[in-house]
């Protein structure tokens, strides 16, 4: 039973989160919808102004925009796919009883905690170098060439490392959601005569849906906008086979000082970024209601 | 009726899982193992023996200084969180203990805030710390990472209080608590283990994040995520030396991660999985 005074409180307490993050959220997006529809060179003055929506054509029509868009999507749906499978089989291998499952838990989720820039590095010196790189010590152990991975196959290369990143984040959520699992539902199905197939497509999948639908959710979000392992890796070549919208949006902005375009880039991000984000809403917000 | 497990199956199911485990964990390991090794070892083909030798890590806190982007690490990850959590734990008491019909609105607005990607703005903002003076600051930087995490932070706190069972805080009402006696009496006692997870998991994700922090610093504020990536244009023999600076760089955050397994599943997923 709240007071009117308590009720004030409430307010006055939430107060600070709630204008911290408006004023976060709506100063800087204001912004980047006003300079793109401004032509704005921070290194030539002399040609500003209103320009309608040329910014977005630009941008639009510029051949590396269809690429980063492509680049964006692929390195998305390859990592979830990537992550959800694996985390999958590698969360029931995980569920199994094991000797040293506290260690086992430990190693598989150590990547997760690896800074991007770390990961990236470590990846394209030590274990994709086609000279010194692990990789290619095995190649050559198997006599074959080995593979230049940022030269000729560098978009590969990126999703390899990314789902390294995340695919210890998948595994950790479904095993909590698997262990979760009544124990004596399983035992049911399996006297019941269920094989190990259906009982996994019967009874596994759908108690695992829940945490398989928060991983992709969630991924996502982070997945949109993968930056640091394209910046020390690839730099987002060669040519634009591995640039993404937000180097793109990075490449236009603080390297080409094309303000304008990198802001309507920015904008279609955002776009991007809350067609996700509604269904990513409606999701947790469903779990919030149980 | 347990369902005897045999020795066989848990043989299997070990080997398997430890290979696995091992494959994933190689690149660390592999990077651990480098950084004992000299500069021509490093690249004398695969081999999981080091000499054992110290000075790729003196030459990496030599030459490029580590230990001031360490420093910064720390204050950024700390302080932001810290700063957060000032701000959030008042707006996440009252979202869990006096909710209204708008505060499930609000903690939505507030997760979506953290959609935005930060390429979107990063024109603008970089534009408002230049002209402030922040950019390359710890202050403007600290700030930032507390922006950023403000609404993860917010929503973990939530997820913890709302299991505070409020009968508690009524008996304490009837008492005649009044509200600040509530919190820092009743309330913050048992809050206390909510508050000790939702920051560990934060100094994990402030120590980690690779894109304002590399943006807007150069070399006063610059913390490790920065130091690292200016290695990703090498000069001559750095393979001993790139493993030391990585090592040095994860040790201390994958140490505190390893404590934080639960948390991590709880804060990331917005207590939709536990």
């Amino acid at each position: 039973m709240a007071t009117q005074q308590t009720r004030s409180l409430a307010r006055f307490m939430m107060a600070p989160s709630v204008i911290l993050l408006f004023v976060w959220m709506i100063v800087p997006l204001l912004f980047t919808l006003w300079f793109s529809f401004q032509q704005y060179n921070p290194l030539n003055p002399m040609r500003d102004g209103f320009v309608g929506f040329s910014n977005y054509a630009l941008f639009y029509s510029n051949p590396a925009f269809l690429y980063s868009i492509l680049n964006t999507l692929t390195i998305v749906v390859s990592v979830l796919v990537i992550t959800v499978v694996g985390g999958i089989l590698l969360a029931m291998l995980l569920d199994q009883p094991i000797w040293g499952q506290g260690i086992v838990r430990i190693l598989v989720i150590s990547p997760f905690f690896v800074m991007p820039p770390v990961a990236a590095l470590v990846w394209k010196n030590m274990i994709m170098h086609p000279q010194y790189g692990v990789f290619a010590d095995i190649a050559r152990f198997f006599g074959a060439q080995p593979i230049d991975w940022f030269g000729q196959h560098p978009l590969t290369a990126v999703i390899l490392i990314v789902a390294w990143q995340w695919l210890p984040f998948a595994t950790l959520i479904l095993l909590t959601s698997l262990q979760s699992l009544d124990g004596e539902q399983k035992e049911a199905a399996e006297m019941d005569g269920a094989g190990f197939l259906s009982r996994f497509w019967y009874l596994t999948l759908p108690h695992m849906s829940r945490a398989i639908t928060v991983v992709i959710l969630i991924q996502t979000i982070f997945l949109l906008s993968i930056y640091a392992e394209i910046l020390v890796t690839t730099n987002g070549g060669p040519g634009y086979a591995s640039t993404n919208l937000p180097f793109l949006v990075y490449q236009k902005a603080l390297l080409e000082f094309k303000i304008g375009q990198a802001s309507a880039g920015g904008v279609i991000a955002v776009i991007l970024a809350n067609i996700v984000a509604f269904f990513a809403m409606r999701a947790v917000g469903k779990n919030l209601d149980k | 009726m347990a369902r005897a497990v045999t020795t066989q199956h848990k043989t299997i199911a070990t080997a398997a899982a430890w290979v696995v485990a091992l494959l994933i964990f190689f690149p660390i390991l592999y990077t651990i193992i480098t950084s004992f090794k000299s500069e021509q070892e490093a690249i004398q083909g695969f081999n999981l023996i080091p000499s054992g030798t110290f000075e790729s890590y003196s030459e990496v806190q030599q030459q490029s200084g580590y230990f001031k982007f360490f420093f910064n690490s720390v204050l950024l990850s700390v302080g932001s969180t810290i700063l957060a959590l000032i701000v959030a734990i008042p707006a996440a008491w009252s979202m869990a203990f006096s909710p209204t019909k708008r505060t499930k609105d609000i903690l939505m607005w507030m997760l979506s805030t953290k959609m935005m990607p930060a390429v979107a703005v990063l024109f603008p903002i970089y534009l408002i710390f230049r002209d402030s003076g922040l950019l390359d600051s710890r202050i403007g930087l600290t700030v930032m990472l507390m922006l950023i995490n403000l609404p993860i932070v917010v929503w973990m706190l939530y997820t913890y209080f709302r299991e505070i069972p409020g009968e508690i805080l009524e008996a304490a009402r009837m008492d005649g608590a009044s509200l600040w006696n509530e919190i820092i009496y009743v309330l913050t006692p048992m809050a206390v283990p909510g508050i000790a997870s939702t920051m560990l998991l934060n100094i994990i994700l402030a120590w980690n994040e690779a894109f304002w922090t590399i943006r807007l610093t150069t070399t006063n504020a610059a913390p490790l995520t920065a130091f690292i990536s200016s290695f990703s244009s090498p000069q001559g023999l750095f393979w001993a030396k790139l493993s030391a600076a990585s090592t040095l760089a994860i040790a201390p955050i994958l140490i505190m991660g390893w404590f934080s397994q639960k948390q991590l599943v709880r804060g990331l997923t917005f207590g939709a999985v536990k």
